[in-house]
This record gives C-alpha cells, sequence and structure tokens, in this order.
C-alpha cells in the first residue's frame, strides 16, 4: 500500500494501532503470568506497583500440582479432546464426501441441515441432553463427553472439509474410476490422502473446540477425577468465596499452554480454515 | 461430439455395472447415503432427538429425578410474568448488539492495522489471535482477577492515572458488570473478526485503490466506496456467526458474574442454566432456553441460506 513516508509517520500509521492491538490482546495473559508467580505477601499488597514481581516464586504451581488434581484434569482433557477430534474428522469425512463429490437426490438439503445443525448452540440441547445422559447412566463418565462433544465437532468439520474438498481436482479420481477402482477404493486411496492440510485445519479446530468446551463438561462431570481443566479450575479452586488467585492463575496459564503450543505449529493451517468461513466466534 | 461411441459406451457399462453388488453399491446415491448413514444417525440421535426432547420438556411439569407431566404452554406463561425473564431478554439483546457491534468496528479497525507492510507482519497476526484460541473459562478467570474488588489491576492502573480511590466496583455494580461482560466477549471476539475481514481486504485488486486515488478520491472515500463494499459479504458472514454465538453465550458469564448482580448479566442461557439446573426444574428451564429459539431459528435460516449461495 502507501510506501516510502518518514519513519514518524509510519510509527503512527502502523505501530501505534499495531501496539495498541497487541497490549490488549497481551495483557490479561502478562497478568496471568505475572500473578501465578508472585509469592501471597506481593499479590494482596496494594502498596506494591503490581506490574512487576520482586521475589518470583514457584509455589502455586507446586501447590496446584500437588494439592489439586491438575495433572488428572489435563490428561482427561487431552484424552476427550483427542478422541472427539478423531471421531469427528471420520464422520465429518463420511458426511463432507459425498456432499462434494456425488450427485444425489437430497444433498442439498442434507448440505443446509448439517449447517444448521452446527449453528445450532449448546444451550437449547444441554437440558434434554443432561436427561438423555442420565438416563444412559454416563454421567461422570469422560464418555458423556466423547459423545456430546461431535454433536457440535462432526457438523462443524463436515462444512470445513465440504468446502476443502471441493478445492481438490477431479481428475485423478476421475482416473482411477476408469481403471476400475470402485467409488469406496477411490476416495479412500486417491482422494483422501490429497486432504491432508484440511484434515489438519479441521482437526486443530475440533482440538481447541473441544479445550475450550465447558458447558456439557460442568454438567456431566462433577466428580473431581473425571473433570476437565476449565470445569476443575473453576469448580475446584474457587471454594465458595475464597479465591487461591496465585493457583488460578497458574492453573489458567498451564491451561492454555497445550492449545496455544498446538496452534503454534499450525498457525497458518489455523488462519487458512479461519477465514474459509466456516468458523464460528 | 462422436454419435457412435455413446450407444457402445452405455451398452459397454450396463452388464458390469449395474447387475453386481459391487455395482449397485457404486451408484452415486447409494454410495453416498450409505456413506452418510453413520454420522446422520448420530446428528439424529444426539440433536435431532434432543431438540425434539427439549421442545416436549418445555410442555412439562418436570422436577428432577422424577417423571414429568404435561402441563401444556404452562410453563411459556410463567416466563412472560417472570419479572426476572424480561430483564434476561432485555440483557440478552443488549449484550448481544453492543458487543456485536464493538467486535465490528474493532474487527474492521485491526483488519485495517494488519494490512500494512511491516516486519514480523505474521508473528504478530498469531499472537493476536491468542485470545480467541485461549479456553474462554481461563482467560475469563483472568479477567475476574483483574476486576477483583479488592485488588484489580485495571483499578490500580486507573487509580495511578488520578481516578479517585478505590475505583469502580466492576463486577458488584448493575451497569458496570454488564459493561465487563461486553468488554470481555469483545476482547475474546475481535481477533476472530480482525483476521478474518484481514483476509478479505488482502483480496480487494490494488489497481481499484490506484483507479480511486486517479480520479481524485481521498483516503475515507478509499474506504468508502472501494474496501467496505468489497467487504460486505464478509462482514455480513461474521456478524451472523457471531450474533449467534453472543446471544447464546453461556461460559463467560456464568464464570464472571453468574448472572449478577442481582441479574443484571443474567443471559438467556444462564437463566435456562439457573433454572433446570440449579432449581432442577427441567421443564422451565427447557422453555427458558427455547426461548431463544425464534430469534436464533431467523437468524441460522438467514445465515445457511447465505453460506449457500457464496
Amino acid at each position: 500500500m502507501v510506501t516510502g513516508q518518514n519513519p514518524i509517520a509510519r510509527l503512527v500509521r502502523v505501530w501505534l494501532p499495531v501496539g495498541f492491538f497487541l497490549v490488549l490482546a497481551l495483557f490479561p495473559f502478562y497478568w496471568m503470568a505475572i500473578t501465578s508467580i508472585k509469592p501471597n505477601s506481593e499479590l494482596y499488597n496494594t502498596h506494591l506497583m503490581p506490574l512487576l514481581v520482586r521475589n518470583p516464586t514457584l509455589k502455586h504451581y507446586v501447590d496446584l500440582l500437588t494439592q489439586t488434581s491438575f495433572l488428572r484434569w489435563t490428561w482427561n482433557t487431552m484424552l476427550v479432546a483427542v478422541v472427539s477430534t478423531a471421531i469427528s474428522l471420520v464422520l465429518g469425512t463420511m458426511l463432507a464426501y459425498p456432499l462434494a463429490r456425488m450427485r444425489f437426490a437430497g444433498a442439498g438439503l442434507i448440505a443446509m441441515t448439517v449447517a444448521a445443525i452446527y449453528l445450532v448452540p449448546q444451550p437449547l440441547l444441554f437440558l434434554p441432553l443432561a436427561d438423555v445422559i442420565n438416563r444412559l447412566d454416563l454421567g461422570n463418565t469422560l464418555t458423556a463427553v466423547i459423545l456430546t462433544y461431535p454433536t457440535m465437532l462432526v457438523p462443524f468439520c463436515a462444512w470445513l472439509l465440504l468446502g476443502y474438498f471441493k478445492t481438490v481436482p477431479k481428475e485423478l479420481e476421475e482416473a482411477a474410476r476408469i481403471d476400475g477402482a470402485s467409488r469406496l477404493q477411490t476416495m479412500r486411496q486417491i482422494f483422501l490422502p490429497l486432504c491432508t492440510p484440511g484434515f489438519i485445519s479441521a482437526g486443530i479446530f475440533a482440538f481447541t473446540l473441544s479445550q475450550n468446551e465447558f458447558l456439557y463438561a460442568l454438567i456431566f462431570l462433577t466428580k473431581s477425577s473425571v473433570r476437565t481443566v476449565p470445569v476443575g479450575v473453576i469448580a475446584e479452586l474457587i471454594r465458595g468465596d475464597v479465591f487461591y488467585w496465585g493457583q488460578l492463575m497458574a492453573g489458567a496459564l498451564l491451561g492454555s499452554i497445550p492449545v496455544a503450543l498446538i496452534y503454534s505449529f499450525f498457525v497458518e493451517h489455523y488462519v487458512a480454515g479461519l477465514t474459509s468461513g466456516a468458523v464460528k466466534g | 461430439m462422436s454419435i457412435h461411441s455413446l450407444p457402445l459406451t452405455a451398452t459397454a457399462r450396463l452388464p458390469r455395472r449395474a447387475l453386481s453388488l459391487s455395482g449397485w453399491l457404486d451408484r452415486e446415491s447409494v454410495f453416498s447415503w450409505l456413506m452418510m448413514a453413520l454420522p446422520l444417525l448420530f446428528l439424529a440421535a444426539l440433536v435431532g432427538y434432543p431438540l425434539v426432547y427439549g421442545i416436549l420438556l418445555s410442555l412439562e411439569d418436570r422436577p428432577v429425578a422424577e417423571p414429568g407431566h404435561f402441563v401444556g404452554l404452562k410453563n411459556f406463561i410463567t416466563d412472560f410474568h417472570d419479572p426476572i425473564f424480561w430483564r434476561v431478554a432485555v440483557n440478552t439483546f443488549v449484550y448481544t448488539i453492543v458487543a456485536t457491534l464493538l467486535k465490528m468496528v474493532g474487527g474492521l479497525g485491526l483488519a485495517l492495522a494488519m494490512n500494512q507492510d511491516f516486519r514480523m507482519k505474521n508473528l504478530v497476526r498469531a499472537v493476536l489471535l491468542l485470545p480467541f484460541i485461549v479456553p474462554t473459562v481461563l482467560s475469563t478467570v483472568a479477567w475476574m482477577w483483574m476486576l477483583d474488588p479488592a485488588f484489580s489491576v485495571v483499578n490500580r492502573i486507573l487509580i495511578g492515572l488520578g481516578m479517585p480511590r478505590p475505583g469502580p466496583s466492576w463486577l458488584g455494580n448493575p451497569v458496570l458488570a454488564m459493561i465487563s461482560i461486553i468488554v470481555i466477549n469483545t476482547w475474546r471476539g475481535l481477533p476472530f473478526y480482525g483476521i478474518t475481514l484481514l483476509a478479505g481486504l488482502q483480496t480487494v485488486p490494488p489497481e481499484l485503490y490506484e483507479a480511486a486515488t486517479i480520479d481524485g478520491a481521498s483516503g475515507w472515500q478509499r474506504f468508502r466506496f472501494v474496501t467496505l463494499p468489497l467487504l460486505k459479504p464478509i462482514i455480513l458472514i461474521v456478524t451472523l456467526f457471531s450474533v449467534i454465538f453472543t446471544f447464546a453465550d453461556f461460559q463467560l458469564v456464568y464464570v464472571l458474574t453468574h448472572g449478577g448482580p442481582q441479574n443484571a448479566t443474567n443471559l438467556f442461557a444462564t437463566y435456562a442454566f439457573d433454572i433446570g439446573m440449579g432449581a432442577g426444574q427441567l421443564g422451565l428451564g427447557a422453555s427458558v432456553a427455547l426461548m431463544m429459539l425464534p430469534a436464533l431459528a431467523l437468524l441460522i435460516v438467514a445465515l445457511t441460506l447465505y453460506m449457500r449461495r457464496a
């Protein structure tokens, strides 16, 4: 766009607004991090300048890992996220492939239905689902959330993959068909290996959405041993009116790291998926 | 086009494909429906059935762990006579409209700022998306601590800048609590808006700006008459997404204020949770949740039709 400006105009045009957005986006994380390494004597002393730490300590982390089931919650969260993402990718592909490639009566209706289901928010479903899960006797099992997370992830993966599948050229599949391959062989051996970037995008999104999920986990998981990180942090680190802010911030930071790490490895795939017009915000 | 090859291929294909089982399985419609059967059954069982069941529940008096009985529209009538319900409805609309407007304007600003050439742009973009990536509950807890009545860092910065002590009670005052949840929702959703609009901005052909400049358009006019019209479809789709999920927001409010003080931040989702889970009135809770449906259905149909056209 505009180039060759003097440095001051550039500073005002570029770094002033960008810097503003950066500070806004990052300050809460900075505050999480600095709180988590402050000793309580500094944390609750209003006479000290709050933005810096004088005697950093790992006490809150040690307490978090030894006095609560945080590691267990992290394991649960990971397990649930990985399994429900895998299920959703498989089921999503089974929906998206025919919709992207086949011509059959009802295709348009199914595509619309999948899109509409994707947009149905959880608060509309959680009360009846809670009753269903109770009747299936799945309360306080990870199966309850592994079964219910895909209700939002399958339509999402299907929709994102549908968009991706349509960008893959058809010629290879047509060649395989002429060579006598069945539709299933063509799909599995020729088509799906071409779609790795699409699966990575959909997979990362599904993974972050599972890590972010709270409502179903809150309702279905009430025992400490089966809780996920968000529910564990809210239910067990906030005890009545007493807040353990050091531990809370340590937990919030540690709980954010897996998502942030995965995201940082695949950020280009993430942005590609984000801008494909299939993501809710 | 060859006239002779048509009957030839037709006769050659018939015996091989149509008569065998594998030939039948290879028909487009058979293959498609068999492939989609499992995911469709799954969605019917865990989305379709609960949706219908939720409607039935809303017509029942159904205390938790007891059999319900049909009461017709009684739950909805109770809702209509419940002043808190109306408070919740107003809250939800205020929250959705203000937060969406803020995200739209802020996101556009973010996209315009990022649509310039500077070093480490990809890194900055990745970092700016962090609020959107990190689990909402965890970042909301950080905000809760930032707005803590006694140790709020926001207040301490404001006091440092000259505001009288002790500073505002962000989560204790009804209006400030509403402002707080709107700001935090905006904080989380703004990067999504910004980065999506940035992708849209990058597809605007530079020749259009050059042509507009040659025609004597000012910076504002280029934005108003070139950028904005081209971004309109993306803004529309992002806004509809954002409205749907802000309207049905649960976790931010549940964690930060629990709907308080005095229901000042209670939304449909949190109020339905209070009644259904907290008070154990499944039927009444379902009726509150279902009151979201008319507005949502309208938005969902609009967005689905739009996505299909695009």
